[in-house]
């Protein structure tokens, strides 16, 4: 096992301990390291922490699309209130008892595992297959990341003509294999528009997962393979005993980075599947407010909730990730 | 040597007599926004050519996509940034009470030309007193039937709802039997998207039901004949209209039809000559009548009003020659040319009774009447809420149609909906 211990990287790096005598030149360091930071630090402000801020900002308030600069703030009011009718009923309003949201947040949440969890398999797959020696490897990991390279919605177009009940190929197949007895709507029946959408997002994003995990398999030492070839252990035991556990690093990265992309899922399932309540996520639903609801504050609330729910699921993450590190740590 | 001379000192000539007598110095580029439904765009071309000839400028086409929601979406976004880079909108009925404010006001200068067109499009048009846009054609749906088919099986063309019902199950069984598997009874439009809005409301007229919200801005839809309107409709999916047609729009609808595989089509009048074209398998086979009606009281055929409209941009910087434009495409003349190229419906009264138009849309004179029937989408009570109460009414009649809930179910939580969104009033 490698040293995975996180607490003696950084003791190493640090340059404090021989340069004790002289802490100016540390501070010349740190003073250098901010200057070559700041233009990223200054690019990240401009789109990612101020378009944030903003939308927080507008989140509280009444904005609409035609009025966005006049608007008043008018506190929590977009997210919950209640409001006592003249008869006097109490009502509650806001997103976060607006049924339609929980659909979206429900819908995405759904989607985000079961494409992650697929995606992770198969990608592990294609990964060992093209870790394998073999002729034509080269030409076969380019060929592989060809759906990734397909902008998404040409993707999502091209799949939506195959899908098609009438004219579709993949109806055609399974008819003619005799799998199905009538053409399947693919994308219209609720039943089946949550897979179809899976189908191409699997189909499309199992190249980049692949790609990230064979960069991690690619990390793990030959000799280790040869150790237990020679010892005569079991090529699945190999794989489950020192193959999984050295890749995990890498594929936990991997993880993160399909599951905040999976969570914010948007152009697919607004070419494929658009306005259907069965596929709808959240942010499909924040735009639709936002734009053709005219109810831009209402979005940006959504859009909030949003950012906190991505926010909630990687913290978990990584804090469930290092949790199990350290445990196999302390055996 | 000195031939090339005197040819370069003419055209000096030539070109500062121009400039002296105020023609253009210089030809500018319009940009003009349409969706692309059906050869939209390139009869666009085509009806524009002689405006172009005559002033110089060019025009040039941005093409969005062919779901009204999501142009009214992008356009939505680009006016509200304010942007010059569009001159001109080609817009859908609906949109003129919510877009108004960005507009430019035409009454001043559609004067000669407003009183030539139909009162109640140019008041569809109106807003707050002021022209948001001038009329390029109006719409109304109809029932395509296939002549032929109907003919072999000693059919009538149905003019209730239930017989189209009965005729379609009947033909599609029959043809089956003989081998014509991919063949469907009737196809529409049951995306969920505004066109499901136009379809629905029909039915629900058609029944006697309302329109949704009636004009004095009561919610009128939670009522028995809604509910009987849509069971109605919710029994065709997946018997006589394959499942697929909850995600068709028109041109998917078309698509299946224009290939023979369908005995009705509901379906706007673009598609008229899109199928007697030579690429279509259905050329001569079939005619348009209009849609059935449904039953009980107050039944009666109902067309949904579609039509479509330019309105020149508020922050456009070339605004002179873009209502120029715009005078132009809404002429007589122009729609005639429209006419005959697209089978758009024009908004003219006299040209209904062209007998060149006739020849080539011979349901025209049986339009105008349609038209003048015609139920209005209820843009006008519901203002800027109106693209919300829409998509409430497509979403509860999407779930119904794919059995989510009942039609009763669905129409009670959108009455409640409906109330939610009204607030205070509309």
């Amino acid at each position: 096992m490698p040293d995975i211990n996180p607490n003696t990287a950084p003791a190493l790096a640090t340059p404090a301990e021989p340069h004790k005598g002289s802490p100016s030149l540390q501070r010349q360091r740190q003073r250098a390291a901010f200057w070559f930071l700041a233009p990223m630090l200054i690019a990240l402000f401009c789109v990612a922490a101020w378009p944030l801020m903003r939308t927080i900002y507008f989140s509280l308030t009444d904005a609409t699309l035609s009025n966005l600069y006049d608007a008043k703030f008018i506190g929590f009011q977009n997210y919950l209130q209640v409001r006592e009718l003249s008869s006097g009923r109490t009502i509650y309003r806001g997103t976060l008892v607006d049924p339609d949201w929980w659909n979206a947040v429900w819908n995405t949440v759904r989607f985000s595992v079961v494409s992650v969890a697929f995606e992770t398999v198969f990608g592990l797959i294609v990964a060992l297959v093209l870790n394998a020696e073999f002729k034509g490897r080269g030409f076969v990991r380019a060929a592989i990341l060809i759906p990734w390279a397909i902008p998404t919605i040409v993707s999502a177009k091209m799949w939506g003509w195959m899908l098609n009940d009438q004219f579709g190929i993949l109806n055609d197949i399974l008819l003619n294999l005799g799998l199905i007895s009538q053409r399947i709507a693919w994308t219209a029946s609720t039943e089946t528009a949550m897979k179809a959408v899976l189908i191409v997002d699997i189909w499309k994003t199992t190249p980049f997962m692949a790609l990230l995990i064979l960069a991690g398999l690619q990390m793990v030492p030959r000799d280790m393979y040869e150790a237990a070839k020679i010892d005569g252990i079991h090529p699945v035991k190999v794989f489950f005993k020192v193959t999984l556990p050295l890749i995990r690093p890498a594929l936990m990265v991997a993880v993160i980075f399909r599951m905040l992309d999976a969570l914010r899922i948007f152009d697919l399932v607004y070419v494929l599947t658009p306005n259907s309540s069965a596929t709808k996520t959240m942010s499909v639903i924040s735009r639709e407010n936002m734009i053709d609801f005219d109810k831009f504050a209402y979005g940006a609330a959504q859009s909030t909730l949003l950012f906190g729910i991505i926010a909630v699921f990687v913290a978990a993450y990584i804090w469930i990730g290092k949790v199990d590190l350290s445990g196999e740590k302390s055996r | 040597m000195s031939k090339r001379l005197s040819q370069s000192l003419r055209g000096a000539g030539v070109l500062a007599l121009m400039t002296v007598m105020g023609a253009p110095a210089s030809a500018e580029e319009i940009n003009y926004v349409i969706g692309s439904v059906g050869n939209a765009v390139e009869a666009f071309k085509e009806t524009v050519k002689p405006w172009e000839e005559e002033t110089g400028h060019t025009v040039s086409i941005v093409t969005m996509p062919s779901s009204t929601s999501d142009q009214f979406a992008q356009y939505r976004l680009w006016l509200a940034a304010g942007t010059s880079d569009i001159d001109l909108y080609q817009t859908d009925v609906i949109w003129a009470p919510q877009l108004a404010d960005h507009f430019v006001d035409l009454t001043e200068a559609a004067k000669d030309l407003a009183p030539q067109h139909f009162e109640s499009v140019i008041e569809s048009q109106t807003s707050d007193g002021k022209l948001v846009a001038l009329p390029l054609f109006t719409d109304a749906p109809a029932l395509y039937y296939r002549k032929d088919l109907l003919e072999k099986h000693g059919k009538e063309v149905p003019t209730t709802w239930a017989e189209l019902t009965a005729t379609a199950q009947e033909i599609q069984d029959a043809e089956r039997a003989e081998g014509a598997n991919d063949l469907w009874g009737f196809v529409w439009q049951g995306n969920a998207y505004e066109g499901l809005t136009c379809d629905a409301l029909e039915w629900v007229k058609s029944f006697g039901g309302g329109q949704i919200v009636e004009p004095d801005g009561t919610i009128s839809i939670n009522n028995p004949q809604a509910v009987a309107a849509l069971e109605q409709a919710a029994a065709w999916v997946g018997t006589i209209s394959p499942e697929g047609v909850l995600s068709y729009q028109e041109e998917e609808a078309r698509g299946v039809w224009q290939t023979g595989n369908a005995v009705f089509m509901r379906n706007w009048p673009y598609a008229y000559t899109l199928s007697q074209g030579d690429d279509s398998a259905v050329k001569g086979k079939f005619d348009v009548a209009p849609l059935p009606m449904g039953d009980g009281e107050g039944a009666q055929s109902a067309a949904t009003l579609g039509g479509w409209n330019v309105a020149v941009s508020k922050y456009s910087t070339k605004q002179d020659i873009a209502i120029d434009l715009a005078l132009f495409l809404a002429s007589p003349e122009t729609q005639r040319t429209r006419s005959l190229l697209e089978s758009k419906l024009p908004t003219v009264p006299e040209l209904y009774e062209d007998q060149e138009l006739i020849d080539n849309m011979p349901f025209l004179p049986a339009w105008k009447e349609v038209f003048e029937n015609s139920v209005p989408r209820p843009s006008a009570p519901t203002k800027g809420k109106y693209n919300e109460v829409s998509a409430k009414f497509w979403s509860a009649v999407h779930d119904t149609l794919s059995g989510r809930a009942t039609a009763a179910e669905s129409l009670e939580i959108l009455e409640i909906d409906l109330e939610d969104i009204k607030g205070g009033g509309w």
